[in-house]
C-alpha cells in the first residue's frame, strides 16, 4: 500500500493519523456509556460534546444543533425522510435534483411510495441545476427542497447560496448533502442559510461509519431512529463514541488546514487535467470550469470502458473510480453523466480522479505517464474506436 | 474500580481493541470500491458476517450490518410494517427496550394499530394475551429474548409456535441475550433478530440484523447498495471487523466463561440478600440471564445508593442507561407491577467477564454499610 498512489478520495480518504491517535483511548479504557451518570460515562459524555463543538465551529453553527449519525447517508435519509413526515400535514411535494447522490434519490423514491410527490429538476452540461426550473417546480404545497453542494462525481458546486433564498423567500425547508464539501470549501450555515446540512466522516480524514446533521434550531423534523434519548431525543441509539471522537479531530484539522489544502490539491488536479488533455485525443471534462471541487476531475476519454483504464491503472498502483463508489458495484452508466447529456457509450468511458491531502507531485505524473500509453492500447482494441 | 454495569455497556476487550486500531491503519479502502484496497476491507467484512452468521446458526447471507441496537429494532420494526401496508397491527410487550416501545409509538402515531402484551411479577409475557391479540391484520410481533433490567428470558419458542399457526413474523431482540444464552435462528425459529456489539465486548456503534432468508422487508436507510440494497451508507468497516472478533472470542472462551461468571452473580445474590433486610429481588429465579440482578432496598433512593457506590468506586445502575437521563420511573418496572416508590428503590447490577471473585467480595462488604448508614440518615 506504500507506493499506492490513492486517487479516490471522493469514495473515501485515509485516516489521518492524528485522528486515530485520539480515537485510541475509546477503544480501550474509555469505555463508560454516555448515557450512565458516574465519572467513566461523563468522560465519554464529555468527549462526545468536544466533538460535536468542534464540528459545529467547522461549520460555524451551534453546537447544539448538530446531530451525530452513522453515516453520510443516515444524515440524508433522517433530512428528507424527517423533514417530509414532520411538514406532511402542510403539503406533501418535494423538490430535488435528478444528479444527487443515491442516499437523497432514493430517500425520495422512498417517500414517493408513501404518497409523496417529488420534482427531480435536470442540469446543464456542467452539472448546475438550473434556478428558473426551481422557481417553476415550487407550489404551495413544497415543504422541502434538498439540492447537494457539490457533486460527487464531477465536483459542480451548485448555487445553494442562491436556492436557499428561493426557499427562505417561499417558507419551504432546504437541506443540502454537503459531504463532499465539508472539509473542502469554506461552509457557513448562516452564509449559506440552509436549514438542514448533512456531512460524512469518511470524507475527510475520519472514519467510516460516522456523520452528522446540523439542523437549525427550530426546523420540524421527525427522527429516523427511535428509542432512547441519545442526541437529546433526536437520534436514538448508544453512540459510536470513538467515530465521534474521530469526526469531531477530522473536523478540528479540516477548520485549520483546507484553504491551504485546497491551493495545494488544485495545482495537482490542473496538472493532471491540463497532462491528460496534452498527451491523449478525444477527451474532455466533465463538470464545471471554475465552480468545480479543487480536487476533482471527471474526464471522458472516447472509444473506449472507463473498466477497461481502472483495471490496467491498478495493475500500475493507481486507484480510481469511474463512477461514485455506490455504484461502483453496478454496471449501469451514471445517472449523472446521463442527466448532464451524455451519451450511455460516452458515459461509460469516464474516469474520475479525486485528489487529497497526501498526494504529490510525483503521482500526478505517474498517471500522466502510465495513462496514455495504457489508453492507445485499448483504443487499438476497440470495436468502436473512430477511424 | 468494580463495574457492574454490563448490561449498559461492556469494556472492549483488548484483543478486539487491538485488531480495530490495526485494521484503522491498514485498511481505509472503501469496501464498494472495486480495487485491492477495497476488495481486501470487503472480504474481512465478508468474514465478519461468517463469524456473526455462524454464531446464530444462521447463513451469511441473513446477517446485515447497523450502526447500533436500536438501529436493528428500528429497521426490523419499521422495515416489516412498510412492507406489508395492507396489513397495520404490531404486537410487542410492555417490557421491550425504547428503541421497540419508541419505535411502536411512532408507528401509532402514522395510523397503525400498537398491542402490547402485559408481564407477569417476573417479567415473562402473556401468552394467552398475545394468542388472542393476534389478527389477520398483524404483520409482526417483537418480544424481546432477555430483558435488559431483569434478565427474564422471554419464552420466544413458544411465541414462534403462536406466530406462525397464524402466518406471522416474529422479530426478537437479542441484545441483552447474544453472547449470554443460546441465540440459534433456527432452533427459536425468528425471523428476524437484534444485537448489538458493545454489550458483547465490542465497540459502541455497531450491530446487526438476521433476516431470514425470504422475507419481504424494506429498508430503513436508502442509498447505496451496501448490504444487499437493504441498509444504504459507507460501513462502519472498523466496527464490523471488531464486531467479529467479539463474536469469535466469545464463541472461542465457550460456557465456561459464562458459569464462571454465573457463579459469581449468585454469590452476589446471596451474599445481598443474606446481609441486607428488606430487600426484594425482581426477576425470576430460573429463566433469567444470571449475570443481571435487580434488587429494591424498600424505602430508599437507588440513585442515593448509587452515588455512595460510586464514591468507593463500584458502579452499577438504577434503570436500564438509555432512560437514566429521564425522571420517569422504569417502564419495565412498572409493568411488574412494583409501585412507583419501590421502582426508585431498585438497583441493578450486571456482571460481566472482567468481573471476579474480589469485586464480589468488595460490593458484599461495602453495599451492606452505605445502606445501613443511609437508612439510619431517612429514619428508616
Ligand atoms: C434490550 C436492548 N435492546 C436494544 C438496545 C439498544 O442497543 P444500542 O445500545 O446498540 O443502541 C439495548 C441497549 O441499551 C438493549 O439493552
Ligand atoms: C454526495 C454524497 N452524499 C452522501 C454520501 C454518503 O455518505 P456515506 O458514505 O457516509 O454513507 C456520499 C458518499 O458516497 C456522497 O458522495
Amino acid at each position: 500500500m506504500d507506493n499506492l498512489v490513492y486517487l479516490d478520495h471522493n469514495a473515501t480518504t485515509p485516516v489521518d493519523e492524528r485522528v486515530i491517535k485520539v480515537m485510541l483511548p475509546y477503544f480501550g479504557k474509555k469505555y463508560g456509556n454516555p448515557s450512565s451518570i458516574y465519572k467513566l460515562a461523563n468522560e465519554s459524555d464529555k468527549a462526545k460534546e468536544e466533538a460535536r463543538e468542534k464540528v459545529a465551529k467547522l461549520l460555524h453553527a451551534n453546537s447544539n444543533e448538530i446531530v451525530f449519525t452513522g453515516s453520510g447517508t443516515e444524515s440524508d435519509n433522517y433530512a428528507v425522510k424527517g423533514a417530509a413526515f414532520a411538514n406532511r400535514k402542510k403539503g406533501n411535494r418535494i423538490i430535488t435534483s435528478s444528479i444527487e447522490h443515491h442516499a437523497v434519490l432514493n430517500s425520495c423514491k422512498w417517500l414517493e411510495k408513501q404518497g409523496f410527490k417529488v420534482t427531480y429538476l435536470g442540469v446543464d452540461k456542467h452539472g448546475l441545476v438550473n434556478l428558473d426550473e426551481l422557481r417553476d417546480a415550487i407550489t404551495d404545497k413544497t415543504i422541502l427542497i434538498s439540492i447537494m453542494h457539490a457533486n460527487n462525481e464531477v465536483g459542480t458546486i451548485e448555487p445553494v447560496k442562491e436556492i436557499a433564498e428561493i426557499s427562505r423567500q417561499n417558507g419551504i425547508l432546504f437541506h443540502t448533502d454537503a459531504v463532499q464539501t465539508v472539509g473542502k470549501l469554506p461552509i457557513g450555515v448562516d452564509d449559506l442559510s440552509v436549514d438542514l446540512l448533512s456531512l460524512s466522516g469518511h470524507k475527510f480524514y475520519g472514519p467510516k461509519g460516522v456523520g452528522a446533521l446540523y439542523i437549525r434550531k427550530g426546523t420540524r423534523i421527525d427522527s429516523l431512529l427511535h428509542g432512547g434519548h441519545h442526541e437529546s431525543n433526536r437520534r436514538a441509539g448508544t453512540e459510536n463514541i470513538p467515530g465521534i471522537v474521530g469526526l469531531g479531530k477530522a473536523a478540528e484539522i479540516a477548520a485549520k488546514e483546507f484553504s491551504e489544502e485546497g491551493i495545494k490539491v488544485r495545482k495537482l488536479r490542473d496538472r493532471l487535467e491540463n497532462g491528460l488533455i496534452k498527451k491523449i485525443d478525444d477527451v474532455f471534462i466533465n463538470g464545471h470550469p471554475d465552480k468545480r471541487l479543487p480536487g476533482t476531475l471527471n474526464i471522458c476519454i472516447k472509444y473506449i470502458e472507463g473498466e477497461g483504464m481502472l483495471l490496467h491503472l491498478d495493475h500500475n498502483g493507481i486507484a480510481a473510480s469511474s463512477g461514485s463508489a455506490c455504484t461502483s458495484a453496478s454496471l449501469q452508466a451514471s445517472h449523472v453523466l446521463i442527466s448532464m447529456g451524455l451519451s450511455h457509450e460516452v458515459a461509460h468511458g469516464s474516469l474520475r480522479f479525486s485528489l487529497g491531502r497526501n498526494n504529490t507531485e510525483q503521482d500526478i505524473d505517474k498517471v500522466i505517464e502510465v495513462l496514455p500509453p495504457i489508453v492507445e492500447k485499448l483504443r487499438e482494441m476497440s470495436p468502436i474506436k473512430k477511424r | 474500580m468494580v463495574y457492574l454495569d454490563n448490561n449498559a455497556t461492556t469494556p472492549i476487550e483488548p484483543a478486539v481493541s487491538e485488531k480495530m486500531c490495526w485494521f484503522l491503519r491498514e485498511h481505509f479502502g472503501n469496501p464498494s470500491s472495486l480495487y485491492p484496497i477495497g476488495r481486501e476491507v470487503k472480504k474481512l467484512i465478508t468474514e465478519a458476517r461468517e463469524t456473526v452468521a455462524d454464531a446464530l446458526g444462521a447463513m451469511r447471507s441473513e446477517i446485515f450490518f447497523t450502526g447500533s441496537g436500536t438501529e436493528s429494532d428500528n429497521f426490523a420494526i419499521y422495515g416489516i410494517m412498510n412492507a406489508f401496508p395492507e396489513k397495520n397491527e404490531f404486537i410487542t410487550s410492555s417490557i421491550e427496550h425504547p428503541a421497540v416501545i419508541e419505535t411502536a409509538s411512532y408507528l401509532e402515531k402514522r395510523g397503525k394499530k400498537i398491542t402490547f402484551i402485559p408481564v407477569d411479577q417476573y417479567g415473562n409475557i402473556d401468552l394467552e394475551f398475545l394468542k388472542k391479540a393476534i389478527s389477520p391484520k398483524t404483520a409482526l410481533i417483537s418480544i424481546m429474548y432477555s430483558n435488559n433490567e431483569l434478565g427474564t428470558i422471554e419464552p420466544i419458542k413458544e411465541v414462534v409456535k403462536i406466530a406462525k399457526e397464524k402466518e406471522v413474523l416474529v422479530h426478537t431482540d437479542a441484545v441483552q441475550a447474544f453472547g449470554k444464552i443460546p441465540c440459534n435462528v433456527n432452533k427459536l425459529g425468528v425471523d428476524l433478530l437484534s444485537l448489538s456489539a458493545h454489550k458483547i465486548y465490542g465497540p459502541k456503534g455497531i450491530g446487526s440484523l438476521y433476516i431470514r432468508k425470504g422475507t419481504k422487508i424494506l429498508p430503513l436507510i436508502c442509498g447505496g447498495h451496501q448490504e444487499r440494497n437493504l441498509r444504504a451508507g459507507t460501513e462502519n468497516t472498523a466496527g464490523i471487523i471488531a464486531l467479529g472478533e467479539a463474536v469469535q472470542i466469545f464463541q472461542a472462551k465457550g460456557d465456561k466463561d459464562l458459569k464462571r461468571i454465573h457463579k459469581l452473580a449468585d454469590r452476589l445474590k446471596k451474599g445481598i440478600e443474606e446481609r441486607i433486610p428488606r430487600v426484594i429481588f425482581n426477576g425470576p429465579e430460573k429463566n433469567r440471564v444470571k449475570s443481571t440482578l435487580s434488587f429494591s432496598f424498600t424505602g430508599m433512593e437507588a440513585d442515593a445508593i448509587l452515588l455512595a457506590l460510586a464514591s468507593k468506586e463500584i458502579y452499577v445502575s438504577t434503570g436500564s442507561a438509555c432512560s437514566e437521563d429521564s425522571e420517569e420511573v422504569s417502564h419495565v418496572l412498572s409493568s411488574i407491577g412494583l409501585k412507583p416508590e419501590v421502582a426508585r428503590s431498585t438497583l441493578r447490577l450486571s456482571l460481566g467477564r472482567f468481573n471476579n471473585d474480589e469485586d464480589v467480595s468488595k460490593v458484599l462488604s461495602e453495599l451492606p454499610e452505605i445502606i445501613e448508614k443511609l437508612r439510619k440518615i431517612s429514619g428508616l
